[in-house]
């Protein structure tokens, strides 16, 4: 399991991998709102959490179809399934490496854009735990939708509609920890919840995504 | 006939009708695929038959 | 303990309805029925409600479209509900019937869904100015909508038939565990963001009318309402039932 960890990430890193992607369109998200909404500082203030959580879940869904996509295609998932190694844990070693490549950096980039906006230093610090918290969740319920879209062919749009409601709640407390603590308010609950979530995930969604594997892979 | 609505005419009959609309629409839709369904099956199976 | 009791002849009854034969021959008896019944109840219900109740004090003539937006709002979750069971039930015991009735519902679930939104919106205008506020109720069903179009969305994906049913179920189990905590997380959003705001007015409504002036021509469009799914989630199984044998009758011909 470590080993497919470790390959997933060196093919996600190399070029070509989309490594870089998430980020690239993270920073473009931030860098046009502000031409979207104006240049006032208070106004951007007061967005920026919510803006940065979305652009980094946007960022996020983009690269969910190379989870399973390229392996699925060139008929290495095949040969994983037939392996020693439980679908379950093919499952939780991708996530993993999804989360590594893309949730991580996107978490730590985060309080750097949100200079951009206008966003303090303390709650720079929220935002960036609320996402190293919730960005395992992102990682998570998206290898899961992935495993559901697997054979369906440009199923990428598929897989956005999919993900989108799921990703709600986690949104909703993310941007609610860092907006909260913008106003200088206590934001324990809504990371605790982003927690519980990301736990909640790891917990149940293996098990699912190992049958739709196993579905997809008859 | 239609009793006086007040000032809120429009909000209350676009409600009802839009929700006829739509009732009317899946109601439609379901009975057509079960018609269309239903001669598509009974050809398939004379088609076997003969 | 020789003799069975009713709920046990009931239960077993039902399940008689897995084999798809028993099912076409009994949904096809107790539709034309259903159809009358459903009739029955939205009509008196609808008229009743539309025509013969009193204006409310605060919201004018607009609490007449509770007649609407309750019952649609209560099948939107209730229509879920069985989707949730239907592709439980796939998933352990492989009947095809329960996984088709849990497409067939789909569709009428998610009009119901647009319908407690659009009716949902156009109450709350006069009330708010707007016609979208993040209301937790309102933004809930939002959410159960986009539940609702990715179940349908998968299963128009994928092309075959048994694949389609195990991988919408999977959708739809995991769904209800996001749908449940979405609705705890959209409360907690909107709550937070105002704090000690008085209950929505919908249910400031729901609140006042317990007079039954309003109250029984509610029940009867609920009924209404929920005999409408009955009867369009039996017309839908039935075609998703006569679709499959077509779809063997048509693979068998290919063979030949």
């Amino acid at each position: 399991m470590i080993q497919l960890f470790t390959r997933d990430i060196g093919l996600a890193v190399r070029s070509g991998g989309g490594f870089g992607l998430a980020l690239i369109f993270f920073l473009i998200v931030v860098v046009l709102i502000p031409f979207a909404l104006g240049p006032d500082q208070s106004t951007l203030a007061l967005v920026a959490p919510g803006v940065l959580w979305l652009g980094a879940l946007l960022a996020c869904l983009l690269s969910l179809d190379r989870i399973f996509g390229l392996d699925y295609e060139d008929g290495s998932l095949d040969l994983l399934a037939t392996s020693p190694l439980p679908l379950e844990s093919v499952y939780i070693a991708k996530a993993a490496a999804h989360w590594l490549t893309t949730g991580l950096p996107l978490a730590l980039a985060a309080p750097l854009l949100g200079i951009l906006l206008n966003l303090s230093f303390e709650s720079g610090k929220v935002l960036c735990f609320s996402l190293l918290l919730g960005t395992p969740a992102l990682s998570l319920i998206g290898a899961f939708g992935a495993t559901l879209t697997l054979g369906v062919k440009r199923g990428g749009l598929l897989l956005s509609l999919l993900v989108l409601p799921l990703y709600v709640p986690t949104l909703i407390f993310g941007a609610q920890a860092v907006h909260s603590a913008s106003l200088g308010q206590t934001f324990d609950i809504p990371l605790v919840l982003i927690l519980a979530i990301s736990l909640g995930a790891a917990a149940i969604l293996p098990f699912a995504s190992g049958v739709a594997l196993r579905v997809n892979l008859r | 006939m239609i009793p006086d609505l007040g000032k809120y005419a429009v909000e209350v009959m676009g409600a009802y009708g839009m929700s006829f609309l739509a009732l009317v629409l899946v109601c439609f839709v379901y009975i057509r695929r079960s018609r269309s369904v239903k001669r598509a099956l009974i050809a398939a199976e004379a088609g076997k038959g003969a | 303990m020789n003799s069975t009791s009713t709920t046990k002849r009931l239960w077993d009854a039902f399940w008689q309805l897995a084999n798809p034969k028993v099912f076409m021959g009994w949904s096809g008896r107790w539709l034309p029925w259903l159809v009358g019944l459903t009739v029955l109840f939205l009509a008196s219900g609808l008229i009743w409600g539309f025509f013969f109740t009193p204006d409310d004090m605060r919201q004018g003539s607009t609490v007449k479209i509770i007649y609407l937006h309750v019952p649609a709002a209560l099948i939107a979750i209730n229509g879920y509900l069985l989707m949730f069971v239907g592709s439980l039930v796939w998933l352990i015991r492989r009947q095809h019937v329960s996984v088709l009735a849990a497409k067939a519902a789909a569709p009428v679930g998610m009009t119901m869904t647009l319908i407690a939104l659009g009716t949902g919106a156009i109450w709350g205008q006069p009330m708010w100015g707007t016609y979208w506020v993040w209301d937790p109720r309102l933004t809930s069903f939002l959410i159960l909508f986009l539940f609702y179009a990715g179940y349908i969305a998968l299963w128009a994906a994928i092309d075959d038939d048994d694949t389609a049913a195990d991988l919408t179920s999977i959708l739809a189990l995991v769904g209800l565990v996001f749908a449940l905590l979405s609705r705890y997380a959209v409360l907690f959003w909107n709550q937070g963001l105002h704090q000690g705001t008085t209950v929505t007015f919908v249910d400031g409504a729901k609140q006042e009318n317990i007079s039954n002036v309003f109250f029984k021509p509610l029940l009867l469009s609920m009924v209404g309402f929920g005999l409408l799914f009955l009867t369009l989630l039996l017309i839908g199984t039935r075609s998703e039932l006569r679709a499959r044998r077509l779809k063997v009758l048509e693979a068998r011909e290919r063979m030949q």
